[in-house]
């Protein structure tokens, strides 16, 4: 059954990420990346994530691309002309094969441990990756992290209002 | 039958390979700030997946980190997309060359 | 297994049905009084006290010509609708509107009243929330009509600016309770308490956290642009917002995700606020669907009484007023809790 779900999601997940770096249209774009963030918010959920997936709909999904989404109707973004005009195509041909050799890599690191690991692992503990879990670990081990976050959130809002400003 | 490790990192290197694609090869500013968001949400998934399979939070806690990260590091970069905007009418990566030679 | 799943259908056909129906009397019951309210009749031709009008209004909105514009994007305009009702309903999948029952003694083993319950169920209902800007966003951009973007985007403005002070208005409530399901928030708003020793007052939320409330209440209400914070779709404004261009069908699933939304931040309200199902006597249900009926007039009465907020009114109602509320009204939420 989470073998299932987890192929369905998956296959979901790569296809949405694919049409978001081919369309032309930055809006469609958008649209696949809510898409995949919510597809991987399901796979979240396989990885007994219970909190880190809700909040990946509410802040990704639900507020950094709504942000987006305002930003491309505010400057009123069009199609792109046509990407694959001479002087772009070796550059788009050399960056294709440059990736798909990252992804050949990145998938024979992973492979290698294809004959080593029992599929599934162990059972986690209860009460693993739950609300109170994750509030217990911010407020304790990882409260210094956790206040700085408060004040990049900060600067980045103040940072955000001084750059997006009109100057008379 | 129960998923394994190997999956999970296999789909996040594949999303992160699509977000260098993204990044490499488009013109449009927002459309190479989204490749990175999904980089940014694969390394999630690999950060998730370890923490699954290793049986510690810090994974997890991580990801919450990298998740408010990302929403600053969002926030100031469409700022500075907007202010490119109203000084060069354009998002188009390729014309913003003043510091070219 | 297979009894479980077959128990979880019905449950989500009863409460599907049971929303459309909701939808389309509560088109009825705000224009009766209304009617009420300004010492008129309302409905009242269409069969008796005019109980069939919103079958009547369905169907003259279903015969409508549907009319596309050629300018428009075609797939975003049609999808737009649906992103804005999909996520009124999904809410209710982790919403409880009774205990456990079985059924006065059909069922094996006792079913509780609700489709799911998951661990973070308040934090779901407000990430769907977040997903109900969608439809608005897209629905305004969609419509290649500078009066539907500038409508769609306040809108969505405004949408975003309330979900702040709404879920702040609600730690108040989490950290009472100590739990986010909301199967839990209900049960511990359990019993009753003696105000003065003499007085029974039941142990809900809206007691202990009259300020929450208030603050949800109002943010309640601009979150589905209901007056006094319906400027952007108001027909005076901007020839009638986002969804200027749609006609038939299409329109009427803006209408429905309104009701629908309306629905949902009442029971919702119910549930944090007014002890959901608790209530002696009656069966749970009928006390769930009494306290939401009791919101939904509120509302209603809202509406017909305050005059609306213009814009730049609105925006500053929420950020400067009801944010800093909201967080004085957590800071005093903590500091209670954590003493006592």
């Amino acid at each position: 059954m989470e073998l299932v779900l987890f192929a369905g999601l998956a296959v979901v997940a790569g296809v949405a990420a694919l049409l978001v770096v081919v369309q032309r249209h930055a809006v469609y774009s958008a649209l696949f990346l809510i898409i995949t963030m919510g597809a991987l918010a399901g796979i979240y959920i396989l990885l007994e994530a219970h909190f880190v997936w809700v909040i990946q709909v509410i802040v990704y999904a639900g507020a950094i691309m709504v942000l987006f989404l305002f930003v491309i109707m505010l400057l009123d973004i069009r199609r792109e002309p046509n990407p694959w005009a001479p002087p772009d195509r070796a550059r788009i041909l050399v960056a294709v094969v440059l990736s798909l050799v990252l992804l050949v890599e990145l998938g024979m690191a992973v492979g290698q441990r294809l004959m080593l690991s029992p599929a599934g692992g162990p059972d986690v503990a209860g009460g693993f990756g739950t609300t109170q879990t994750v509030g217990r670990l911010l407020f304790t081990d990882f409260l210094f992290p956790f206040e700085i976050t408060s004040i990049i959130l900060l600067v980045a809002m103040v940072g955000a209002m001084v750059l997006a400003k009109k100057h008379q | 039958m129960r998923v394994p490790l190997e999956a999970y990192l296999f789909l996040s290197a594949f999303l992160f390979a699509v977000g260098v694609i993204g990044v490499a090869t488009r013109r449009n500013a927002l459309i190479i700030f989204m490749s990175i968001e999904l980089m940014l949400n694969a390394v999630n998934l690999t950060f998730l997946a370890f923490a699954r399979f290793l049986h510690s939070m810090d994974g997890q806690i991580f990801v919450f980190f990298v998740m408010v990260v990302a929403a600053a590091e969002v926030v100031v970069g469409l700022a500075i997309i907007i202010a490119i905007y109203r000084n060069r009418e354009t998002v188009d990566v390729a014309e913003l060359n003043l510091l070219k030679w | 297994m297979l009894e479980a799943l077959i128990v979880m259908l019905v449950k989500i056909v009863v409460v599907f049905t049971a929303l459309l129906l909701t939808v389309a009397y509560m088109t009825w019951i705000e224009r009766k009084l209304i009617a009420d309210f300004q010492v008129r009749l309302g409905p009242t031709r269409v069969g008796p006290y005019g109980l069939l009008q919103p079958i009547a209004d369905g169907l003259k909105l279903m015969f409508k010509e549907d009319l596309i514009p050629s300018q428009v994007d075609r797939a975003i305009f049609l999808l737009a609708p649906s992103l804005s009702i999909i996520p009124a309903f999904i809410a209710f999948a982790v919403i409880p509107f009774g205990d456990t029952t079985t059924l006065f003694g059909l069922l094996s083993k006792p079913v509780p009243l609700h489709i799911t319950d998951i661990d973070v169920g308040l934090l779901f209902v407000f990430g769907v929330a977040s997903l109900g800007v969608y439809g608005i966003v897209l629905a305004g951009w969609s419509s290649n009509n500078k009066y539907s973007l500038l409508g769609g985007l306040r809108s969505s403005a405004q949408l975003i600016s309330y979900e702040l002070s709404m879920g702040l208005s609600v730690v108040g409530v989490l950290l009472l309770a100590s739990s986010l399901s909301l199967v839990e928030i209900v049960r511990a708003q359990a019993g009753l308490s003696w105000w003065f020793g003499i007085l029974p007052v039941p142990n809900w939320f809206v007691f202990s956290q009259p300020l929450g409330f208030c603050i949800y209440f109002c943010c309640a209400l601009a979150e589905t642009n209901r007056a006094p914070f319906d400027l952007p779709e108001a027909e005076t404004e901007l020839v009638a917002g986002f969804h200027t261009e749609y006609s038939s069908m299409k329109f009427a699933m803006f209408f429905m995700a309104e009701y629908a939304n309306m629905i949902t931040v009442a029971a919702l309200a119910t549930t944090m606020f007014l002890g959901g199902w608790l209530g002696p006597i009656a069966p749970s249900p009928v006390w769930f669907v009494g306290k939401v009926f009791l919101m939904l007039f509120l509302f209603i009465w809202i509406r017909s009484t305050l005059p609306r907020f213009r814009y730049d009114q609105l925006m500053s109602f929420g950020w400067k007023r009801l944010l800093p509320l909201a967080l004085l009204n957590t800071v005093i939420t903590a500091v209670v809790a954590a003493r006592g």
